[in-house]
């Protein structure tokens, strides 16, 4: 009896919290990995490549985008290879649009779940981006291989700037899949709004073109998009001769926690009614 | 010691427009242009409570029935103690850990196998994996699955389904299990077994709080009930006499159903009973008649119209239906009348119910259900026996003959 009396909940109308309640996260990380496992697992089934769509996908975008921008538009890609500086633009990229795509649709697509049992509503967004990453890592090596092909050894400092990159991109990603994922709930326009989000969003991210052909006027815009600056510091670790941008990087880091947090503080605000409305 | 469950002055409001499926930005914008012109007292109109100051207390190791009719507020009762929603006012202690049943087999993957669902769906129940370890061999027992252990739930036949379901669910281990109307699904087999191992839960000393429309069930699992009647506690006590307190509340009810209010769906406007005696009492072994109105404003196509003769314990004694193949009705717009005659009326004495269903053919939509309604008894006056008629021998009487074989 012990054990129960000193277990406590109390149920009371509406607290809007804005911040993590990191206790009980903690209490539901088993949820946590199970969802993320379930997204893993469940993914692939039915088709035929498997886990190696994983690689298909910004593969497959290489080349294509190789031959339409590289060799016809001639894009300018400094002194990398254009397939070796397009794919550092995609790895991020795949990774920041699968997650926000992902997220974004956690919650509806978890419906059933949201009606039936009460856990941190949190662990869905999330759950969905850590699936993301295991995404992201494998492209990594992808992209170290085709560095490897095109005989481009990045220095030892290219891993903090992987990690580092990771982590706005997770933030970001993060932030936006929350604020939309809650909004999804209540508006279901959201869900063709993302796409066409994402669309955009890719042409203002240098993915396909460097930051170099941005009049100098509006290149300062351009780097308070923090996937931008992750996307140019990557390619300039792995050419080696570009000089990293700390304080852009410093810059976008506190831009991604900001994103991350305001997306947060939405979702903490509208979650309690999600059961209601979903 | 303490209640390990405490519910003071509990309140939830729903607004209305919140029962409709979705928005869109569209509708909102709508809304908003609109608002001016509306009026207030409108507005205000749109709320309903869904409970209204709810308070009761229940001590370590109750087993707790929450009864009432449809929409009388049990399970958003059991949404707000399993903290799916929040209260609009009051406060809820809970003192221990809780799991809710409001559904077996929640967030089942029909590409994952049975294996990988007992850890997902247990995980999202709220075990430990550890837990489920332990308990994985039981569970696997329970459902009567092990062969196809590694098959996707989806190749499962739906009785597999729920065998699997409802036997992760049973191996709960919670200090307070909050039980919706789960049993209502299954056959009656699966159905004893539920209630055979909710049965076990209960002895164990967990507290249980269970809602059901089955007052048989409630009856044989618990002592205690609360009874819900338009989101306002009736009475909590003794589960006998709550039961009584349910059973005779919805005795005052008109003998002729009657339904006047316009609606665009098809539904049942009117439902007459003819007896053999006056006032809805009818004599075992007679002619009864039931008039069942329908009004539909389009079409119906291929209607089915079917009731069952229920007791106030809601067990069902009957079940008469028809369909539109084998007779035709509501293909045009008006109103209908379908005559149901029975020739001999063979139920036992006793006081009954006629619980109406008007649908599509099973996975269409289902227009209308009624519970409850046209009471009527069963009497067997001037039928004659050498003793007297007690209640509750049988449930009908069978013709027979009777004969000495030399």
């Amino acid at each position: 009896m012990n054990k129960t009396e000193s277990y406590e909940i109390k149920i009371k109308p509406i607290k809007t919290n804005f911040y993590l309640n990191f206790r009980e996260l903690w209490d539901y990380r088993e949820l946590f990995y199970i969802f993320a496992w379930r997204d893993i697992k469940v993914r692939y089934k039915q088709t035929v490549l498997g886990i190696a769509w994983v690689l298909f996908q910004p593969l497959v975008s290489m080349v294509v985008f190789t031959i339409f921008f590289g060799n016809f538009a001639k894009i300018p890609s400094g002194n990398l290879p254009y397939p070796l500086f397009v794919l550092c633009g995609l790895v991020f990229w795949t990774f920041f649009s699968n997650s926000l795509s992902a997220a974004g649709s956690s919650l509806i697509s978890n419906e059933n779940i949201i009606k039936k049992v009460y856990f941190p509503k949190v662990i869905l967004p999330l759950s969905a981006i850590v699936t993301g990453s295991v995404d992201f890592v494998i492209n990594i090596i992808l992209l170290f291989a085709v560095g490897l092909y095109f005989r481009f050894i990045p220095p030892l400092l290219i891993l903090p700037i992987i990690l580092l990159g990771y982590i706005i991109s997770f933030l970001t990603a993060s932030g936006l899949g929350l604020f939309f994922s809650a909004l999804n709930v209540k508006y279901r326009d959201v869900r063709y709004i993302i796409p066409f989000f994402i669309q955009t969003l890719i042409f203002l991210t240098p993915v396909i073109y460097p930051t170099s052909i941005i009049k100098s006027s509006v290149k300062a815009l351009f780097m308070l998009n923090p996937m931008a600056v992750v996307i140019e510091s990557m390619r300039g670790v792995i050419s080696g001769s570009i000089g990293i941008d700390f304080l852009g990087l410093g810059i976008a880091s506190l831009i991604a926690l900001v994103i991350f947090l305001t997306g947060l503080a939405f979702f903490n605000a509208t979650e309690k009614f999600f059961a209601d409305i979903i | 010691m303490k209640p390990i469950i405490e519910v003071n002055h509990l309140y939830k409001k729903y607004k209305i427009g919140e029962k409709q499926r979705y928005y869109s930005f569209r509708d909102t914008l709508v809304d908003l242009a609109k608002a001016p012109f509306k009026q207030k007292n409108k507005i205000k109109n749109n709320t309903f409570w869904a409970l209204k100051d709810i308070s009761f207390k229940v001590m370590p190791g109750e087993v707790i029935g929450i009864i009432g009719r449809n929409g009388a507020g049990k399970s958003t009762l059991l949404k707000i103690l399993s903290r799916i929603t929040p209260p609009t006012k009051g406060e809820i202690t809970l003192r221990g850990r809780v799991a809710s049943l409001l559904e077996v087999g929640t967030g089942f993957h029909p590409e994952l196998t049975g294996r990988e669902n007992i850890y997902l769906n247990g995980a999202i129940l709220g075990m430990k994996r550890t837990e489920i370890n332990k308990k994985f061999d039981e569970i696997v027992e329970f459902a009567e699955i092990s062969k196809f252990l590694d098959t996707p739930v989806k190749f499962y036949s739906s009785g597999m389904y729920m065998r699997l379901a409802f036997a992760i669910a049973a191996h709960l281990d919670p200090e307070i299990l909050l039980v919706d109307e789960v049993l209502a699904v299954g056959d009656i087999e699966f159905q004893k077994k539920c209630l055979g191992k909710m049965g076990e839960v209960a002895k164990a000393g967990r507290t249980v709080l269970f809602v059901s429309h089955n007052m048989e069930a409630v009856s044989t699992l618990t002592a205690k009930a609360i009874y819900l009647k338009n989101g306002a506690s009736q009475h909590y006590g003794k589960t006998a006499d709550v039961i009584t307190q349910y059973v005779n509340a919805n005795k005052k009810q008109a003998r002729t159903y009657e339904d006047k209010t316009p609606s665009t769906e098809p539904k049942i406007t009117k439902v007459q009973l003819f007896t053999s005696l006056p006032n809805n009492v009818q004599k075992n072994g007679d002619k009864m008649v039931i008039e069942i109105s329908i009004k539909n404003t389009s079409p119906i196509h291929r209607a089915c119209l079917s009731f069952q003769i229920t007791d106030a314990k809601d067990r069902n004694f009957a079940h008469l239906w028809t369909f539109d193949s084998e007779t035709p009705m509501c293909r045009s717009a008006g109103t209908h009348i379908i005559r149901c005659l029975i020739p001999k009326l063979r139920l036992y004495m006793g006081k009954y119910f006629l619980k109406i269903y008007l649908s599509e053919p099973p996975g269409g939509e289902q227009f209308q259900v009624l519970e409850n309604i046209c009471p009527f008894e069963v009497v067997m006056y001037g039928k004659r026996r050498e003793f007297q008629w007690q209640p509750n021998t049988c449930a009908y009487l069978e013709d027979a003959t009777w004969e000495i074989i030399p």
